[in-house]
């Protein structure tokens, strides 16, 4: 009984380590030591201040993002649609840069404000189309990312093209008043990270001592006895969406604000998507969040240093975290591999 | 005549849909015995990739198909395994899956991109390919061509008019009824998962060997999305699935031809067909508006319209089933 | 074919379900098999039809031992199951749900095939569209498909479970042709799993009744009503004496109410409940009180006829609007319909308040948690998990979860598997509510519990309500009949 609750603990490490190990044979294969690799990518994340600061303007969206799916995962629903409701984020705050004049102070609120309006608009439309029109969250998220997408691409190569002719990469830049403040010579805004503590920190005494955060949780395990008890499933469902597309849109405009100065092709970068994997590799335990949303931030900005050190491929960092998750949900869970090896334990 | 433009256009259209009708028949076969394979997009590339490199290494087309085939298989394997026999989230395992496919493609065919290699080698029907119009479009192409259209005729005649296709379709739709007349449900879920995967596979590397020629990272990026929205407002059969692909096809060849005509207005905004066609199937499948529909036509109208509009997901699609 | 069961028994944990069951069936012979909810009925037939093996005993026929390993293998022996809910696949083709599992090859004769179903149903009288989609067949239809599968698969014994529930008078008179031509002139055995027992009497030959997983009576039929409902229900004991009450204003008001549903309708429901009433429902599960009892509680919505609460028209009134208005309900899944496993005895006590404040005050919350556990008794801590409580302790959480101040409780089941002390206790708290003036309607299966706690009973019997009885002018021979579905 002890060994096995002891294995318990530490049975997670395995699939984590299992990850690198494959990870480390995909270096060898391409005739790469595995542990300079490694050490490159360490460099490469932290190896001097302007590196870090790239690590942690690449990690406050994907936090942002994390944070918003903190909510949508309790509420047991699958907001596969977070990219699209980053790139609606990002659309926002840029209309209201291409549009309005004023000094930083009255344009930046209103930027996140729209931003944060247009994530959470986009995927209240998610959230009704599962409440009203039975569509899984799953399939409406699918398509109202690939018609945000498609959305962009529009703008960036109908209206809102630069002056000097559409290069189908992105709007010109923004006036300078419209970009949030940066930290010295990076793409690092210490504003952003500090909304995206706040947002995390205010999910965090949301889900833990409000009712609301209570009501999430009887709905994502009972949908019926949580209505029975006398919860308004729906209404807590879209709000749900609502509050994480509206993170999710503040990471957008952190991106198009920020990382960028305009309005790109590739927006999101992905960071919806690698936000899933973080929420799942934590297993929705919600401290576990940031660190791994900044060890994947490492991670990627890594394997650039990676591949202009070794000419390898930056996919690299992509497939460790990948792997690592895939790891974890396949035989990360004891308990389930106990079905999987009945005899031993009947034993 | 062969040469009009308007034919050479359509004859590209259907080009460019075969390797979407092979991934929806895939698809559906996979769906309809009850299991969604969400990894459609990454292992498409992982597939691109594979047949690509293996054709050139082998300098055998076909060789390249089959260990396409191959990873196909293997990663349809993945979401089976985890979901039957792991019990965990096949919408997780496929996304994760997604984006592993993506990266590992692009690293591991890092060495292998934009060189020229072997292609499937163009062969007209005799005969068929003088049909006035439907010849020059459809009977001067390729094997995977025809391939693609004898596979929906198959798939669909495989589900729909046999014996382990009821078998199959009972998996997907009510399993309990299945087992009971000793159908192995979860037999037909790894089956069908598997061979689905591999039929994706084969999209995959027609891509690279036969639409695209060569393989660049990201070649198929996107389309195995588009897979599982034709496979939804195809309503999971293989004929309305291929009208789907080459309604998709015809609309990118329409957008080419206006942005050139045109080059001041955008068309990006065709680009947005199948996903909204996809919301608005989900919707006629999911609310009770078609059924009202179908009520207010006269009686003897009902039963044509309801089968034609009527389109029923697999009840049973994404459930797990624990065999008593 | 002679079916022989030597000592059958099924457990699941404390459960017994089979005990030990012994019983020779005969060809040719129509058998009723009888018995409350959870007597093992199901179980029984489960384990005759393949499903399950049982943990010990035999199943012989003609003196050969036989071992099932699935449904289908069963059927292939000679057993086949028609199920209250057909076994069929509600997309596919007439044609195509008969071929399905039947034959091996590989392209489908649907010219065969529909020989085959024409000659079926003209033989016993059927009436189908054989190019309708399942889905559009009415359960009378869906059920003559599955017999006809089932025979042409070779069934010698077919098991009927509630064949009769949901379909019309003109197709329970052709099942009951075919049945007793089946038996009659082709010698096979059938057993009718029923909760009617006109029926019974109507149609077999002998009934078999099953008391907690036992075998506790066989007789032949007809014999009267009265002998099959004490064989069911054992003795009734009279009800004890407990002091009258005096009945206040009119609670709830039931007016031609129609409730309809897939399976079962109920109709011309007139009911008037007032303050301080109990009212039973009895009858057989899936009779229709169930219906009733949501409708009540908002949660289907009747399409006929009126709910009236306090004299207000209430009738389209969603289920959370009903609970605001103090009617209170508790259905009888616990961890299904009413508890949520994984959250805490705290969090559902926060949950189930009717008035809340943002951030939830754990200090206070604890307390309050605290008082509840130790005024319902409940075994447990306020961060005990609901799915971690006993069913008693469950049960005693909900009905800590109830409001104060109910103008009506309803309730399915109250009392379902708890022991004498937990059901006592329920009903003293019912009770203590009921002095406070709320009406209180329940629906047991448990004839014991209706006689002794209810003011007034109404029994169901098919989707119809009989009329309503005062506890202490009736009996048990009374209720019988009307639980057979004689007014």
């Amino acid at each position: 009984m002890n060994t096995s609750r002891w294995f318990r603990w530490v049975w997670p490490a395995v699939p984590i380590a299992g990850a690198l190990v494959v990870t480390s044979l995909l270096l060898f294969l391409f005739g790469a030591a595995p542990f300079e690799a490694f050490q490159a990518m360490y460099q490469g994340a932290f190896g001097d201040q302007s590196k870090t600061l790239s690590v942690l303007a690449f990690w406050v969206p994907l936090l942002l993002s994390s944070t918003g799916l903190l909510i949508t995962f309790k509420a047991g629903l699958w907001n596969i649609g977070i990219e699209g409701q980053i790139v609606m984020g990002a659309v926002a705050a840029s209309w209201v840069a291409l549009n309005l004049e004023a000094p930083s102070a009255v344009l930046i609120p209103i930027e996140i404000v729209a931003a944060m309006l247009g994530g959470a608009l986009w995927a209240a439309l998610s959230a009704v189309l599962k409440t009203r029109g039975n569509i899984h969250e799953i399939f409406s998220g699918l398509a109202l990312n690939s018609i945000a997408i498609i959305l962009t691409n529009y703008l960036i190569s109908g209206p809102w093209q630069p002056p000097e002719g559409g290069t189908f990469r992105g709007t010109a830049p923004f006036q300078p008043s419209a970009l949030l403040p940066l930290f010295a010579n990076s793409r690092f805004s210490p504003l952003s990270l500090i909304l995206a503590v706040i947002a995390f920190i205010l999910v965090v005494i949301a889900l833990r001592g409000t009712f609301w955060g209570l009501k999430l949780k009887a709905i994502g395990v009972n949908l019926r006895s949580a209505f029975l008890l006398g919860v308004s499933s729906e209404r807590e469902m879209i709000l749900a969406m609502m509050f994480c597309g509206a993170l999710a849109g503040l990471g957008g405009a952190v991106r198009t604000l920020s990382w960028f100065d305009s309005l790109r092709q590739s927006i999101s970068g992905g960071i919806g998507f690698m936000a899933l994997m973080v929420v799942m590799l934590a297993n929705y335990r919600m401290f576990l969040v940031p660190p791994i949303a900044l060890f994947f931030s490492a991670v990627l900005s890594g394997s650039i240093t990676l591949q202009l050190r070794t000419q390898l491929h930056s996919s690299l960092g992509g497939i460790l975290t990948e792997l690592m998750v895939l790891f974890v949900l396949l035989f990360g869970d004891w308990a389930k591999l106990g079905i999987f090896r009945k005899k031993d334990d009947d034993g | 005549m062969d040469s009009s433009p308007i034919i050479l256009t359509l004859a590209s259209v259907v080009l460019v849909s075969t390797p979407l009708i092979i991934a929806v028949c895939g698809e559906i076969l996979t769906e309809r015995s009850g299991i969604v394979n969400l990894s459609l997009d990454g292992t498409m590339l992982m597939a691109a990739m594979t047949g690509f490199i293996v054709a050139f290494e082998s300098d055998s087309v076909w060789i390249g198909f089959l260990a396409a085939m191959a990873i196909g298989a293997f990663f349809a394997f993945i979401v089976a395994f985890g979901s039957i026999r792991l019990r965990q989230s096949q919408f997780a395992i496929g996304f994760v899956l997604t984006l592993l496919g993506d990266d590992l493609s692009a690293f591991l065919g890092q060495n292998y991109t934009r060189i020229p290699g072997p292609v499937v080698k163009h062969y007209a029907i005799p005969i068929l390919k003088d049909i006035p119009i439907i010849g020059p479009i459809f009977f001067n192409q390729n094997a995977v061509v025809y391939f693609a259209f004898i596979l929906v005729a198959v798939t669909w005649f495989w589900l729909f008019r046999t014996q382990p296709g009821l078998r199959l379709r009972s998996a997907g739709d009510r399993p309990e009824a299945g087992f009971a007349r000793g159908v192995g449900i979860n037999f037909q879920r790894y089956l069908y998962t598997i061979i689905g995967g591999a039929l994706v596979g084969i999209a995959g590397a027609s891509y690279s060997l036969n639409i695209k020629i060569g393989w660049s990272e990201g070649i198929t990026r996107g389309l195995g999305w588009i897979v599982l929205a034709i496979v939804i407002f195809g309503g999971w059969s293989p004929i309305r699935g291929m009208f789907g692909a080459l309604l998709f096809g015809a609309t990118k060849a329409l957008a080419t031809y206006l942005q050139r005509t045109f080059p001041e207005v955008s068309v990006v905004a065709f680009n947005a067909i199948p996903w909204v066609l996809m919301i608005l199937v989900l919707l006629l499948v999911g609310s009770d508006f078609t059924e009202r529909v179908i009520m207010i036509v006269p009686k003897s109208l009902q039963r044509p319209l309801q089968r034609m509009l009527r389109i029923s997901p697999p009840q049973a699609l994404g459930s797990t089933f624990v065999e008593d | 074919m002679r079916i022989e069961l030597r000592d059958i028994r099924k457990y699941f944990g404390p459960v017994k379900a089979n005990d030990g069951i012994n019983l020779v069936l005969e060809g040719g012979r129509i058998y009723g098999l009888l018995g409350e909810n959870g007597a093992g009925k199901s179980t029984l037939m489960k384990i005759l039809s393949g499903y399950q093996p049982p943990d010990t005993g035999e199943i012989l026929f003609d003196d050969q031992i036989q071992h099932f390993s699935s449904p289908a293998d069963a059927l292939g022996k000679g057993i086949g199951m028609l199920y209250q809910d057909p076994l069929d696949v509600p997309a596919f083709s007439v044609n195509d749900n008969y071929l399905l599992g039947r034959d091996q090859r590989i392209v489908l004769d649907y010219k065969n095939a529909s020989h085959e179903l024409q000659e079926m149903t003209a033989r016993f009288g059927f009436e189908l569209d054989l190019q309708s989609r399942i889905e559009n067949l009415s359960l009378g239809e869906r059920q003559q498909l599955e017999l006809a599968r089932l025979l042409v698969g070779g069934a010698q014994v077919l098991i009927l479970d509630e064949p009769t529930t949901g379909i019309s008078a003109e197709q329970k008179e052709v099942l009951f042709g075919s049945m007793r031509k089946l038996a009659r002139e082709e010698g096979k055995t059938l057993i009718l799993v029923s909760h009617k027992l006109d029926e019974v009497q109507e149609l077999c030959d002998e009934a078999l009744v099953l008391q907690r997983g036992k075998l506790v009576g066989q007789t032949d039929i007809p014999c009267p009503n009265e002998k099959l409902v004490k064989m069911m229900f054992g003795q009734v004991p009279e009800r004890s004496a407990r002091p009258d009450f005096d009945l206040g204003e009119v609670v709830l008001e039931l007016i031609d109410l129609r409730v309809p549903t897939y399976r079962l309708t109920i109709k011309d429901i007139n009911l008037t409940i007032r303050q301080g009433e109990i009212f039973g429902f009895a009858g057989l599960e899936g009779s229709g009180q169930r219906l009733v009892l949501q409708a009540c509680a908002g949660l289907l919505q009747p399409d006929h006829g009126k709910i009236l609460l306090d004299g207000q028209d209430v009738s389209s009134w969603p289920y959370h609007r009903m609970q605001n208005a103090g009617v209170g309900y508790v259905a009888d899944g616990r961890l299904e319909e009413g508890l949520v496993a994984g959250l805490t005895i705290e969090e559902h006590v926060e949950l189930a308040k009717p008035k809340h404040s943002f951030f939830i005050n754990r200090k206070v919350l604890f307390a309050i948690t605290e008082t509840k556990i130790e005024q319902f008794q409940i075994v447990g801590r306020p961060d005990s998990t609901a799915d971690e409580l006993s069913g008693g302790n469950q049960q005693r959480l909900l009905f800590a979860l109830l409001r104060d101040n109910q103008k009506s409780i309803l309730l399915e089941n109250p009392t379902r598997g708890l022991d004498v002390r937990s059901s006592n206790w329920i009903w003293d708290q019912l009770n203590h509510r009921r002095e406070g003036g709320t009406a209180i309607l329940f629906m047991s299966s448990d004839l014991d519990e209706i006689f002794e706690r209810s003011d007034r009973i109404a029994v169901f019997s098919g989707g119809n309500m009989s009329r309503v009885l005062e506890t202490v002018n009736t009996s048990v021979e009374e209720i019988g009949h009307l639980i057979g579905g004689q007014a």
